[in-house]
């Protein structure tokens, strides 16, 4: 255990100096995941603004990492008073400025709009309001290319805490009492992996942050790097110090360029405070990171895959024993944490493990990022504390499936990940009780599905997925799920057999079983908890050549109802083939005396079925419904 | 060791043993597709889950699971072989199951299991396979051919042209279903780093990997396996023909790892350098020369005429008119024969081999400093070796073999220490590499033993008890410092101190060298002074520790045993000796000569000088192999009589006035002797063309027809008149060395071999330091001549090339002639890489191909000599080591200019 040394004095001051300077006007704008919907046009816009009305010095304008709510991007928020302004264009830019940051009004139409009406602050949103956000507690307010911005909001002061106060051991210690599992979807816990690394002989061990984020719909860990990479620094740090680190890395996919950018920022400015190198803060520990960037293939969130990726080898998962924790990266003894994982070390320490394991369930403690997505009114990232129930995650935060249809299902855990039915809306979500329903909480990819979805279809995509990303190392993922792709894609084209699922069951059963890797032993679970969910609809595919959603092509026809039809045209003008035909006029049944003698009465449209190839832009152009899918 | 039940026989593992392991080793057969002995184990195929413990557990992979007190193995269960099941039926769905017409058939693993399994091949759907295989990296290419539809991407190929060969030349490429073996970039293999070495052939379970050669020429049961011994370099792999005796044609070749020295591996030579066997060249019936030009005739016209020619010039001109050259590459029993054929019939010591174009500085330096000449340790005690000393040796190359269990050593973290003008494998994977000069290694090797005494790094209680003339090596070495050989030698100083320190504390260290060592007009005195330096250092006598010569020709080592040297008789007993020549003199039934004799060089010489009228040769062409060939051939032309026998028309046949048809390696019994000194098995596998016939029968006739009659009934009764013959050979007998050969000395019946010499004691008693000097090669570059060229071999061929040259694949791989020169020269003197130039020497001059690189120092030439169109010893110079008469290939003085364009 080091003293206070005079480096971390140093560092205490540029602390004390940041929190000095820290603006009390500000505006945040998420220039991360909300730069795709025009973040920095918006960005730029109030640069002007600010100009213009002479208030750049007295408004600090943020670049930030995500707010949490995407569905509002871009998202901005106007501090002190807590506003958020969602999906502003950068012609509402003045109008902002005007009327809030000069008028000290606000602008309802930008914000939130409740059931009773627009809610201007953020916290009164209910989106936010069942969230405990401790991992993104930073994330969405400093600015992440900024280490002073992260300081003043208190970043590395946990760190100090390690190094000046606690034993490698005590940390550990408070690590396992908080009950922390990994993030990454497999909850293996912490402390447990901390302590087997810490207990491997050897001189040189590594540590690694995973944020290999590869499950589609996930992306918290590229929230957390893009919006507080150092958290995840400093969650390295302190794990570096509790195992015996020398050596750590970030393997982030290339697909997250900005990740990789804040991170390389955020290694630089923290080697330039004495946070990494030989000698962190005057305490003498040494430890240093790296990044590798991924190339793509999600196999390499496997951690074993991950450690050949960065030796140079292609990246294929190996077996186990030897396990990581003793033989690793170059045969060392390596630790493999997951981003998130490690952005809620530092919240444990200044919480207390005791008190981080009052959050959550018995068995599964602390909270979890969701990235809530699919047919769900308000979808964004959000933090709540695991055991939160399906039901409130999507209706009371969600705000619930958009009007006109219903919940049918939520796809956990991306194509690992299985489909939870509707009839466990008031299932807690925690690690034991998702996957005694057959899916996982995975990484906390959370996909919520309407009436409109087939499930089907579904699981045919997820298979489709991992069947492209199965390594190829081992056969029964390498032929076993692309396999089981051609039976769905078979059923889906309704082709299928009397005996396919059947088939299908014991075939997902068996590749699950006898896979080397994670993602072969859980690739067939959507197609497994879909049909022990849903094999109604796999029938009606198999047995009645019905697609009862109305999703897979084959099964489907358009039909246009002629008494609906207004004889407008659309359809016919949409067709690609075309295979409509009709006369554009008055609908007969409207038609007037007049317009009979005019000749403006149209003929209603109507569908050659034989030429049809399903399209559906018909369907989706009809201004009146009347085309009909089934 | 570890207690534990198998399917609950109870057994013994050792600590660290897989399931795997410990099952193979008592017989217990997991199925599996990916597990390989000699590879990392790698959990792919799935194959091999058993239960530990309870059987509602999930299983674990045997191949990666290690063994543990008391665990209970349950290797087949319903739940086992439904798992088993599941993923052959998996595999079936995209295999071509057509065993009708699959090389494989009968030994091929998924068959074998897929019927154990009760596998069907439609469970999940028929591919729609591809007729005929879908192009790939393989499909230009001679050697080996890939077939994507029979391949269960078990990555065998890919992990041992990794771990095993180091070539890394496959790669598993692209995904999921998709993924397949392939080279970087898809790049056909031939143009790969692929060494051919035909690993991933021999480690594929199915017929994904095969030879294309071999296509049609058998399956599994067609086929007759037949140990033996590989014809080429020194290393002496076990191997198996195996033969379609149908088509007395040789199929393919395999080795099984556990089965030799070479452990299950072998190298391009090995493994595709056969198809010469059942070449149309062959010589098929005996040649005559008859007014300029050959016919045929019968063996008893030839063996009449060759008798009388031979006994003419013994009966007109004595023990020096005549003399025969035995040969390295035949075996042991008819070098033997050779050698008693020329003191018995031809009343001469005038017998020699190849030894002397090659290793005789060994066999010299070594028995003076030592008192024995050959390698010291074995080649199972490589790996274990913690500091690699090489010095004038390209094991990668010419002994691959010996390379392999080198990268064994390293893989377990020894040091490499190499010292070489050229850019080896070995040398671009060293720690230190040592480029020095060519014919500086004295000076090299002075300075460090200069620099051990000056640390006192020096084993002073091994050079006390153990050497003597300890005080004329300090006195010598002392002129020698670091600085001065960094100057002459043209190397960095440190480098020379680093590596005098690495192997002097090295735990344990040991030399290996070749023939950068012996083959310079100061060879002997080269192999004296690594002598000096092992003994100083304590580095001999020791397991994985000692001086390891390795020997060039399968049977070098033993054509020196079997005494067809001038100065001694089998098992290195001299001929000066009375007492020797009284034992072999009785045993033989006639006195022996006592003329010194001579060796080749000097046969040479002497049939320049017009002294040596009749020359028989066995299996060698000197036309081709010594240096200076124009002289050669002038020489030999002034014969009055040359018998040569051979398998081809070579070079030096042509000049002979009878030619003998013979049988190769793969035709005959006997034995061969390889570098450590091993005896082993040499089997017939198929019939020999024409009239061709067992060397060792020829000369029995020869002899005979001489008036000294030799009658034997097969190999084995000479080899038993051999070891009653040979102190060192005395408990050695072909029922001994049935499976596995035995390392001399081997005295008794009940003596396990010799691994490693000089334990507790030097052959000749105490070990003898020389003062050696630094002595310049004979020619050094000047004004006309400025460049240094060297000549050695490359992977692909093997000396004179008449065997590897018949061999397509090969061919496709290297076919012509080439020197290797700096890029600064080249570029100074306009020669593009993949242009012509001119190389010139004092005594003669060729065009071929440059290859510009940095392998070898500025100023410096190389170039194999393995062409007979391009003969590279039309250049070398005919100077000769003062002891042994050895030629000094690696120096000579040279010129070279540009010649033209590259062809297109």
């Amino acid at each position: 255990m080091s003293k206070l040394t005079p480096e971390i004095e140093k560092l205490r001051e540029a602390r004390r100096a940041a929190r000095r300077r820290r603006p009390a006007r500000a505006v945040r704008i998420c220039t991360t995941g909300c730069r795709a919907l025009g973040a920095l046009e918006v960005h730029a816009a109030f640069e002007r603004e600010l100009a213009a009305a002479g208030l750049t010095d007295k408004v600090a304008l943020l670049k930030t990492g995500c707010q949490g709510i995407c569905a509002g991007a871009p998202v901005i928020g106007v501090d002190p008073e807590g506003i958020l302004y969602l999906g502003a264009k950068p012609e509402d830019v003045p109008e902002i400025v005007r009327t809030t940051l000069v008028g000290g009004a606000v602008v309802e139409r930008l914000c939130f709009q409740g059931r009773q009406g627009p809610i201007p602050k953020r916290v009164d949103i209910p989106f936010f309001a069942v969230q405990k956000p401790l991992v993104l507690a930073r994330c969405g307010r400093i600015d992440p290319t900024s280490i002073e911005s992260a300081l003043a909001d208190g970043s590395y002061e946990m760190l100090e805490r390690a190094l000046t106060g606690m034993e490698p051991e005590a940390v550990i210690a408070e690590i396992t009492a908080s009950g922390l599992r990994g993030r990454g979807g497999a909850g293996f816990p912490t402390g447990r992996k901390w302590s087997a690394t810490r207990a491997a002989p050897g001189e040189l061990k590594y540590l690694i942050c995973n944020a290999d984020e590869g499950d589609p719909g996930a992306f918290m860990d590229r929230a957390v790097v893009e919006g507080d990479p150092h958290a995840v620094l400093e969650g390295l740090l302190i794990a570096a110090h509790a195992i015996g680190a020398r050596q750590g890395y970030v393997y982030v996919r290339a697909e997250y360029p900005i990740a990789i950018e804040h991170l390389k920022l955020a290694i630089a400015q923290a080697r330039e405070h004495g946070l990494l190198g030989d000698n962190i803060l005057g305490t003498g520990m040494a430890f240093d990171v790296k990044i590798k960037a991924g190339a793509g293939a999600f196999v390499c969130g496997e951690e074993t895959a991950l450690l050949a990726s960065i030796e140079g080898k292609r990246g294929q998962p190996r077996t186990r024993p030897p396990f990581p924790a003793q033989s690793g990266l170059w045969g060392k003894p390596t630790c493999i944490n997951n981003v998130e994982t490690l952005a809620n070390i530092a919240p444990i320490l200044r919480m207390g493990g005791a008190v981080y394991a009052g959050l959550g369930t018995p068995t599964s403690k602390g909270t979890k990022i969701f990235a809530l997505a699919g047919k769900v009114k308000y979808t964004g990232l959000v933090e709540v504390p695991i055991g939160i129930t399906m039901n409130q995650l999507v209706n009371d935060i969600g705000g619930g499936v958009p009007a006109g249809s219903a919940f049918k299902a939520a796809q956990m855990g991306g194509p690992s990940g299985g489909c939870v039915p509707a009839r466990y809306l008031d299932m807690p979500i925690d690690y034991e009780t998702v996957k005694e329903v057959g899916a996982i909480m995975g990484s906390g990819g959370l996909i919520i599905l309407d009436g409109a979805t087939c499930m089907v279809d579904l699981a045919r995509y997820f298979m489709d997925f991992c069947a492209k990303e199965s390594c190829g190392k081992c056969p029964p993922c390498r032929i076993g799920t692309t396999r089981m792709l051609e039976i769905l894609t078979r059923i889906c084209a309704g082709e299928g057999k009397p005996e396919d699922i059947a088939r299908l069951e014991e075939l997902g059963g068996q590749v699950k079983k006898n896979s080397l890797c994670g993602l072969g032993q859980t690739a067939p679970n959507p197609v497994l908890t879909t049909i022990r969910h849903f094999r109604s609809e796999y029938e009606a595919h198999v047995n009645e050549r019905r697609c009862p959603a109305a999703v897979c092509r084959r099964l489907i026809g358009f039909k246009i109802l002629p008494e609906k039809c207004i004889c407008c045209g659309r359809c016919a003008k949409a067709c690609p083939v075309p295979c409509i035909a009709g006369k554009i006029g008055k609908a007969p049944a409207r038609a007037t005396e007049q317009d009979r003698e005019n000749g403006k009465v149209g003929e209603p449209f109507a569908i050659q079925s034989a030429l049809c190839i399903k399209c559906g832009a018909c369907f989706d152009i009809c201004p009146v419904a009347a085309i009909e899918k089934k | 060791m570890v207690r534990l039940t198998i399917d609950r026989r109870a057994i013994e593992a050792q600590p660290g043993q897989t399931i795997m392991q410990a099952a193979q080793d008592n017989g217990i057969q997991i199925p599996h597709l990916c597990h390989e002995p000699r590879l990392i184990p790698t959990g792919a195929c799935r194959l091999c889950q058993v239960h530990v413990g309870a059987l509602d557990r999930p299983p674990v992979l045997a191949c990666a699971t290690p063994v543990s007190e008391g665990i209970e193995v349950v290797t087949e269960s319903p739940e086992l072989a439904a798992r088993r099941k599941l993923i052959l039926e998996l595999l079936l769905s995209e295999h071509r199951v057509a065993c009708t017409t699959c090389d494989a058939d009968g030994e091929c693993v998924l068959q074998d299991l897929a019927y154990r399994y009760d596998a069907r091949e439609w469970t999940y759907g028929t591919f729609p396979h591809s007729e005929p295989v879908p192009l790939n990296y393989t499909s230009e290419n001679r050697a080996i051919e890939y077939d994507l539809e029979k391949c269960v991407r078990c990555g065998r190929c890919v992990r041992f042209c990794d771990e095993v060969q180091g070539a890394c030349a496959l790669t598993f490429d692209s995904r999921g279903i998709g993924a397949r073996i392939n080279t970087a970039y898809g790049r056909p293999l031939h143009q790969s780093d692929c060494e051919l070495c035909g690993g991933c052939v021999r480690v594929c379970p199915t017929g994904a990997m095969r030879e294309k050669a071999a296509r049609g020429l058998g399956r599994r049961k067609d086929l007759t396996r037949v140990r033996t011994t590989c014809t080429y370099c020194g290393v002496g792999c076990t191997m198996e023909l195996n033969v379609n005796p149908r088509l007395n044609r040789i199929a393919r070749v395999t080795t099984e790892p556990g089965m030799g020295s070479n452990d299950g591996n072998l190298c391009v030579k090995g493994h595709f350098a056969f198809d010469f066997v059942n070449s149309p060249e062959r010589l098929t019936k005996p040649l005559i020369r008859e007014n300029g030009s050959f016919r045929e005739a019968g063996w008893q016209e030839a063996i009449a005429r060759a008798s009388q020619g031979l006994a003419a010039a013994r009966d007109q001109y004595g023990p020096e008119g005549l003399a025969f050259l035995s040969s390295a590459r035949c075996t042991n029993e008819e070098n033997y024969l050779m050698q008693k054929l020329a003191r018995m019939a031809g009343k001469t010591n005038n017998v020699d081999q190849c030894a002397t174009t090659c290793h005789a500085p060994t066999v010299a330096g070594l028995a003076l400093s030592l008192g024995s000449g050959a390698m010291t340790n074995a080649i199972g005690e490589i790996k274990n070796v913690q500091t690699l000393f090489l010095i004038g040796a390209n094991p990668t190359e010419a002994h691959p073999i010996v390379g392999l269990e080198m990268k064994k050593a390293m893989r377990k973290g020894a040091r490499l220490i190499v010292c070489d003008p050229r850019d080896t494998w070995m040398a671009r994977h060293a720690q230190i590499h040592i480029k020095h000069r060519p014919g500086t290694d004295n000076m090299l090797v002075n300075a460090m033993m200069n620099h051990i005494l000056a640390a006192n790094l020096h084993d002073q209680a091994f050079v006390a008890e153990r050497c003597e003339r300890f005080d004329a090596l300090c006195e010598n070495v002392k002129d020698y410092t670091v600085a001065r050989a960094a100057e002459v030698c043209g190397v960095d100083a440190e480098l020379i101190r680093r590596a005098a320190e690495w192997y002097a504390k090295g735990a344990p260290s040991a030399i290996f060298y070749t023939l950068g060592i012996t083959e310079h007009t100061c060879g002997t005195e080269n192999v004296q002074n690594l002598a000096n330096l092992a003994m100083l250092c304590g580095q001999i006598g020791k397991e994985s520790s000692g001086i390891n010569p390795i020997r060039g020709q399968n049977n070098v080592q033993g054509a020196c045993d079997m005494g067809a040297i001038n100065t001694v008789l089998t098992g290195y007993q001299k001929v000066s000796d009375e007492a020797v020549r009284a034992k072999f003199a009785k045993a033989w039934g006639g006195a022996l000569p006592a003329n010194p004799g001579g060796r080749v060089t000097d046969f040479i010489e002497k049939a320049e000088a017009g002294e040596l009228k009749a020359f028989y040769v066995l299996g060698e062409d000197p036309v081709l192999s010594e240096p200076n060939q124009a002289k050669v051939i002038e020489s030999l032309k002034k014969l009055d009589f040359l018998v040569v026998q051979e398998i081809f028309m070579t070079e030096t046949a042509k000049l002979a006035d009878v030619i003998l048809p013979a049988t190769c390696f793969a035709e005959k019994d006997g034995t061969f002797t390889n570098t450590e000194r091993r005896v082993q098995r040499v089997r017939k596998a198929v019939e020999p063309p024409g009239e061709a016939r067992p060397d060792w029968r020829i000369l029995c006739d020869m002899s005979t027809a001489m008036g000294y009659p030799m009658n034997y009934v097969g190999a084995s009764e000479i080899f038993d008149e051999i070891a009653a013959l040979t102190p060192s050979f005395g408990g050695i007998s072909y029922e001994r060395i049935d499976k596995l050969g035995l390392q001399w000395p081997c005295p008794t019946r009940d003596h396990p071999g010799t691994g490693f010499l000089h334990k507790g004691r030097f052959t000749r008693g105490k070990g003898l330091m020389h003062a050696i000097r630094h002595r310049p090669p004979a020619e050094e570059p000047d004004a006309a001549y400025p460049f240094m060229l060297s000549t050695g071999r490359t992977l692909y061929h093997y000396n004179i090339g008449n065997m590897t040259r018949k061999t397509a694949s090969i061919a496709q791989k290297q076919n012509e002639n080439f020197v290797e020169l700096h890029r600064l020269d080249a570029e100074r003197l306009g020669i593009a890489d993949g242009g012509l130039a001119r190389v010139s020497t004092r005594r003669g001059s060729l065009v071929i191909r440059a290859h510009v690189g940095d392998k070898v120092r500025p100023g410096g030439l190389w170039m194999p000599f393995h062409f007979v169109e391009s003969v590279t010893n039309k250049l070398t110079n005919d100077a000769f080591d003062n002891i042994t008469r050895t030629a000094e290939y690696k120096c000579c003085a040279a010129r070279i200019e540009d010649a033209g364009a590259p062809r297109a």
